[in-house]
């Protein structure tokens, strides 16, 4: 059943918000040993919200539109009382004092948060191995990861765990993972989703969106958790956008670009079975009344060499707060020097530690003006770059990630071939434009194969109506 | 454009980062670094001049709300979360003198 399902049964009295809970709550119980897709599973307190949703429908109130729907979140969202702790040991047994703008949001809703996801450490990786607790599956297929950061949230959804999950979306952490668990992940346009309450890995590049099996439901999560903040010096002062209203209304007389750097052309390692399912997207398209025809964004062959100075710069600024001091554990030392030191290498794992040495080297003096200036540049020229190229096109296509997914260990020795799974998802970040994975069939290992579908800033209405379309084409099976 | 970064170097930034590495973990990061900073030499053949840089997607302005008095986060609940506290304060150990 999907979340749209659920919630219309839960509000008519057909289902209770418990039952749902306790259905879900089974599956976890029979599933969750081999996923590990939590860090932790909130039953208590999910069952205590359930029962008020059930009670306060039963008492004639009018709820939102996620009243009983269970929902998942990253664990880089800060849940008052509750631990998150961004898998890593240095923020191990940390309770939060407040809650995330997009937790308020949710519990408004009517959501039932159901428990806290695994991930890559600070949100850094492609395939959540790099968790402090251990990885995630990916939940059809165990030998093989469920993409990452946000892979724990994606095997929440993919699993049946949840219908609804949130990640977060940095580099590709939200569409990658989407991609290799067959679901629909958005990266809503940069400032659409308050970050109040999400913790920092890059802040000109992170938002949350959400994990869905379904467009519609993708559709009515995002609708619920944006719109303008007060507390997010970032947000757009703009309402949420439309989504589900829009989704009917199908490609007619759209133009639309299949991204040329990103589609095969001297992108490193793209695999043939996922070309094949993009160029099946395109018959879709076109069948459905789009113009489609090739389109370049020349720049965007930069994006990984700029991002992977970018982000670590940032996170490493970020990632300073982490001391021993204010919050988390501390291993001791003589000095409060050598108590930070201590605290910082027992707390951050290699990627982590990796990250803030890339970025402290690439803003040290000497260095500056060849890494972190050259790569502030080149962002320049992708928005140039795409600007001119949605002067010719209303929204533009690519694969998602390079290949289905892999087997665990496959990457983990070596972490530029980590980092090239986010080869086409990260020029969207440094864009600030939205972006999302819609699954389109499978590859050559019957794993799932995403299709990504790219807008320019604000431009979410637009895309979610070309991801309707193909999710309607019936090539998703 | 610049030299491959060497083991002094990531020596240095360890330290500038708080960070301590092993002789082992500083052998291992100084080739993995080296690998990934080679992958933005395809910067270099990149004109750039002329280019303003960008440090943010949005053209943002600060942001000021207005200056309405609200309920502030407990404070016993932030201090809750620390690992050590004295006096309603956060406790660390010496940071000058003889012993820092």
């Amino acid at each position: 059943m999907s979340a749209l399902e659920l919630a219309a049964a839960i509000r008519s009295g057909e289902r209770s918000a418990v039952d749902v809970l306790e259905e879900h709550l089974a599956v976890i119980d029979a599933r969750e040993d081999e996923i590990h897709a939590f860090n932790l599973v909130m039953v208590e307190q999910a069952r205590r919200e359930a029962a008020d949703v059930d009670a306060r429908l039963a008492a004639g109130e009018e709820l939102g539109p996620l009243a009983g729907v269970p929902v998942a979140l990253k664990d880089n969202m800060c849940t008052r009382g509750v631990p998150t702790t961004c898998s890593s040991k240095i923020l191990a047994g940390w309770k939060p004092p407040y809650d995330a703008t997009v937790v308020q949001r949710l519990a408004a809703a009517g959501a039932v948060i159901i428990g806290k996801t695994n991930m890559d450490e600070f949100a850094m990786g492609g395939s959540t191995e790099n968790s402090a607790f251990g990885p995630t599956r990916n939940p059809l297929d165990t030998s093989r990861v469920p993409g990452g950061s946000s892979g724990g949230s994606a095997a929440a959804v993919a699993a049946g765990f949840a219908p609804l999950s949130l990640g977060s979306d940095t580099g590709g952490s939200i569409r990658q993972p989407a991609a290799l668990c067959g679901l629909v992940g958005v990266k809503p346009t940069y400032g659409r989703v308050s970050r109040y309450g999400l913790v920092a890995f890059a802040s000109s590049l992170d938002q949350i969106g959400p994990f869905a099996a379904t467009v519609a439901d993708a559709a009515l999560l995002l609708e619920v958790i944006s719109g303008h903040d007060p507390l997010d010096s970032t947000s757009i002062a703009e309402p949420a956008p439309g989504l589900l209203s829009v989704l009917d209304q199908g490609v007619e007389g759209l133009r639309i670009g299949i991204l040329d750097e990103l589609s095969g052309h001297g992108v490193e390692g793209i695999s043939p079975d996922v070309l094949a399912r993009l160029d099946a997207a395109v018959e879709a398209l076109t069948a459905a009344g789009a113009t489609v025809e090739r389109a370049s964004v020349p720049a965007t062959v930069y994006g990984l060499s700029a991002y992977y100075v970018i982000a670590p710069a940032e996170a490493s600024s970020n990632l300073s707060r982490y001391d021993g001091v204010r919050f988390g554990p501390r291993t001791d030392g003589a000095t409060t020097n050598e108590m930070m030191m201590a605290t910082r290498t027992e707390g951050f794992g290699d990627e982590v530690k990796r990250r803030i040495m890339l970025g402290t080297y690439a803003l040290s003096a000497g260095y500056y003006d060849a890494y972190y200036g050259k790569s502030q540049k080149v962002r320049t020229l992708i928005l140039k770059d795409f600007a001119e190229a949605y002067e010719k096109f209303d929204l533009l296509i690519s694969p998602t990630a390079p290949t289905t997914a892999f087997p665990l260990g496959d990457k983990t020795e070596d972490p530029m071939q980590m980092y090239l799974q986010d080869v086409c998802t990260i020029p969207s970040n440094l864009a600030g434009h939205p972006a999302m994975s819609v699954p389109f069939g499978v590859g050559d290992d019957g794993l799932p194969v995403g299709v990504q579908i790219l807008a320019p800033a604000m431009g979410e209405a637009t895309m979610f109506r070309a991801a309707a379309v193909l999710e309607k084409s019936g090539g998703a099976q | 454009m610049t030299d491959p970064i060497s083991r002094d170097d990531v020596a240095h930034v360890a330290r500038l980062a708080c960070l301590s590495l092993t002789d082992q973990e500083l052998e291992a990061f100084t080739g993995q670094l080296a690998d990934i900073l080679s992958h933005a030499t395809d910067l270099e053949a990149l004109d750039l001049t002329g280019v303003e840089p960008t440090s943010h997607p949005l053209p943002l302005v600060n942001v000021l709300r207005p200056d309405v008095p609200g309920e502030p986060v407990d404070r016993d609940e932030v201090l809750a979360a620390a690992p050590s506290v004295e006096d309603h304060q956060f406790r660390v150990p010496p940071a000058l003198g003889d012993n820092a």
